[in-house]
C-alpha cells in the first residue's frame, strides 16, 4: 500500500523538479547572454548552464537555491532574528490561528442562527454569500487603515481579515451539517417531545461534526491566505506576507520563493492537523472505520 | 362492528377521520372517514397495499401528522397532549439508531430527554436490552450489529420510555424472512408479558394474523378501512400455528379483503 501511494507522488515530484530546472535555465539564460555581450565575450551553452543556477537575483531561482535559502533562514538563523523565517512564520501563524478560531466560532454561530430562524435564513444567507464576492485584496487595506485609526494595530487586524475569509466555509458547511439529520431521526425526537435544545445538542450538533471538520480544513487554509494578505498593507514589517513584499521590493526572488514555500508547507501542516483531529473525533464518536467497510 | 365501544378501556378512538395532503398534482386523500376504536391491551394490525394510509393513520395517532377533520383521541386526550405526555413508544421502519451513540446510549436517549437520573437510565437500559436479548452489546456501535439486532435495540429504546402503547410502523419490513419470524415470536412474548397496547403496521398477511387480536384491512385511493377482523388464536402461539385451518381461514379472509379493496380498474 505504501509503495502504491509513494510511487505516484514521487513521480510527480521528480517531473515538477525537472520542469522547474528546465524553466530556470531557459528564463535565466538571457541574463547571462546579455552579460557576455556587454563584456564583449562569446559564451557557450555549457558555460551558461551552471551560471543560470547560481544567480543572485534570478528570474526563476533553481529548486536547490530555494532549498538552501529555506535551510539558512530557518535552521541557521536565531529565531529572534528579523531574517529568520521561523520568526516571520510565527507572526503569520499566530494571526492565522486567532483568525481561524474567531472565524470558526462566527461561522458556527451564524449557521445555528440560520438553521433555527427562517428570518435569519432569508436575511443573513445572501449577505454571507455576498461577503465573499468582495475581493479580499481591496478590503484588507481598508480594515487595516480603519482599525489603525481607532488604535487597533498588530495581530488583531490581520486576524480579522483571516476571520473574514474563514467564517464563510464554516457557516456554509455547518448550515448543511445542522440540516443533515434525516426526517426519521427528527420524528423520533418529536415522539419524545424533545425540546429544541435537546434536538440541537443530541441530534443536530453530533450530525454536523463531520461537516464541521471538512469545512475547518478549508477555513484554516483560507485563514493563512487572509493573514498573509493582511501583512501586505502594513508596510511589510513582519510575517511571511512581509517577506514576500520585501522580496519583491528588492528583487530578492530567492527570498520570495522561500517565503512562498514556507507558507505552502505551513498550510499543508495545518490542513493535515485539522484532518487528523477530525479523524480522531470521528473515531471517538463511533464512526465505522474505513477498514471495516 | 365499526360502532365505537364507549368503555373506559378504549385507548384510541377515531371518528370520521379525514386527512388530505395538498400536493403539486392536486389533493391526495390519504385517510377517508376512518372510524376505529382500539382497546387497552389489544394487538391491532393495520394491513393494506402501499398508499392505503396505514402509516399515515399511525402517524396521526402519534401526532406526527394532523388530520384535516374528524376527531381522534388517545388515552382520552388529543394526540398532541398524549405525545407531550409520552404516552407511546414509536418504532420506525428502520432502526433509526444514532450512529454516534453506543447501543446503551441509544436506548438511554429518550430517558435523557425525559430528564431521568443516571442510575434510573442505566437500570431501564439494561432491563430493556435484556428483554430484547441484547445484553452484552451495550458498548457496541450500531454498525457493529446486524439489521435484526439493530431493530431489536430500537424496540428496547421504545420500551425504555415505559409507555402503555407501542406504535410500530413496519418494523420488520426490511428484514429477511427468518429473522422476521424470530422477531415476531419475540414480539408476541413481549406483548404477552407486558400487556401493552400495540398498533402494528404491516403488509404481510401471515405476520398480521400471527401477531394480532384485531386486523384492520385498509384499501387505497382514498385510504379507508375495508374490513375489521377479530383474530384470537390463543395466548400460547408458536410459529407452527400458521399451518392450522383456523389460521388459514383468517388469512384467507384478510386476503379476500385486500383483493376486494384494491382498485384494479385504474
Amino acid at each position: 500500500m505504501l509503495k502504491s501511494r509513494v510511487l505516484p507522488v514521487l513521480t510527480v515530484v521528480v517531473a515538477i523538479l525537472a520542469l522547474w530546472y528546465a524553466a530556470a535555465v531557459i528564463l535565466n539564460a538571457s541574463f547571462e547572454r546579455d552579460q557576455a555581450e556587454r563584456a564583449g565575450t562569446e559564451i557557450t551553452f555549457s558555460e551558461i548552464l551552471p551560471k543560470t543556477m547560481a544567480q543572485e537575483r534570478p528570474v526563476l531561482p533553481a529548486p536547490h537555491q530555494v532549498a538552501v535559502e529555506l535551510w539558512e533562514t530557518t535552521v541557521n538563523k536565531k529565531i529572534t532574528s528579523k531574517r529568520s523565517l521561523v520568526y516571520h512564520g510565527w507572526i503569520t501563524l499566530s494571526a492565522t490561528l486567532l483568525g481561524f478560531v474567531m472565524g470558526t466560532a462566527l461561522g458556527i454561530l451564524l449557521a445555528v442562527g440560520i438553521v433555527h430562524s427562517r428570518v435569519l435564513d432569508k436575511s443573513l444567507m445572501p449577505w454571507v454569500i455576498t461577503s465573499q464576492t468582495i475581493p479580499i485584496l481591496a478590503i484588507a487595506p481598508m480594515i487595516i487603515v480603519v482599525l489603525n485609526a481607532v488604535g487597533i494595530t498588530g495581530l488583531v487586524p490581520k486576524a480579522l481579515i483571516s476571520t473574514y475569509l474563514s467564517f464563510f466555509p464554516v457557516a456554509v458547511g455547518m448550515v448543511k451539517g445542522l440540516r443533515s439529520p434525516e426526517a426519521m431521526h427528527l420524528d423520533l425526537m418529536k415522539t419524545y417531545s424533545a425540546s429544541r435544545s435537546d434536538v440541537f445538542w443530541k441530534l443536530r450538533w453530533p450530525s454536523s461534526v463531520p461537516f464541521l471538520f471538512t469545512s475547518m480544513k478549508v477555513a484554516i487554509a483560507a485563514s493563512l491566505v487572509g493573514a498573509i494578505v493582511g501583512e501586505l498593507p502594513t508596510g511589510a514589517v513582519a510575517g511571511l506576507g512581509a517577506r514576500l513584499l520585501a522580496g519583491s521590493y528588492y528583487g530578492q526572488t530567492v527570498q520570495i520563493w522561500s517565503a512562498l514555500f514556507a507558507a505552502a508547507i505551513m498550510a499543508a501542516v495545518l490542513v493535515t492537523l485539522v484532518g487528523v483531529a477530525g479523524n480522531w473525533f470521528n473515531r471517538r464518536m463511533g464512526v465505522r472505520p474505513e477498514a471495516a467497510r | 362492528m365499526l360502532a365505537p365501544d364507549k368503555t373506559m378501556n378504549t385507548v384510541i378512538q377515531a371518528e370520521k377521520l379525514n386527512l388530505t395532503f395538498q400536493t403539486n398534482d392536486g389533493p391526495v386523500h390519504a385517510l377517508s372517514n376512518i372510524d376505529l376504536a382500539i382497546e387497552k391491551g389489544e394487538f391491532v394490525s393495520l394491513i393494506g397495499p402501499s398508499g392505503c394510509g396505514k402509516t399515515t393513520l399511525l402517524r396521526v395517532i402519534a401526532d406526527l401528522e394532523k388530520p384535516t377533520d374528524g376527531t381522534i383521541t388517545v388515552n382520552g386526550m388529543t394526540p398532541e397532549e398524549a405525545r407531550l405526555k409520552r404516552a407511546y413508544g414509536y418504532v420506525f421502519q428502520a432502526a433509526a439508531l444514532f450512529p454516534w451513540r453506543t447501543i446503551a446510549d441509544n436506548v438511554a436517549l429518550p430517558l435523557e430527554v425525559m430528564g431521568l437520573d443516571k442510575a434510573e437510565r442505566d437500570k431501564r437500559m439494561s432491563e430493556n436490552l435484556e428483554l430484547v436479548d441484547l445484553a452484552g452489546f451495550e458498548k457496541k456501535f450500531p454498525w457493529q450489529l446486524s439489521g435484526g439486532m439493530q431493530q431489536r435495540a430500537s424496540i428496547a429504546r421504545a420500551l425504555a420510555v415505559q409507555p402503555d402503547m407501542l406504535l410500530m410502523d413496519e418494523p420488520f419490513g426490511a428484514l429477511d424472512e427468518i429473522v422476521r419470524d424470530h422477531l415476531n415470536e419475540q414480539l408476541l412474548k413481549l406483548w404477552a408479558a407486558t400487556k401493552k397496547t400495540v398498533v402494528f403496521v404491516t403488509h404481510s398477511i401471515p405476520e398480521a394474523v400471527f401477531l394480532s387480536t384485531k386486523i384492520v384491512v385498509m384499501s387505497p385511493r382514498p385510504g379507508r378501512i375495508h374490513d375489521i377482523i377479530d383474530c384470537d388464536l390463543g395466548d400460547e402461539r408458536s410459529l407452527d400455528i400458521r399451518e392450522t385451518p383456523e389460521f388459514l381461514k383468517i388469512a384467507h379472509r384478510v386476503r379476500e379483503g385486500l383483493r376486494a379493496g384494491h382498485a384494479y380498474d385504474d
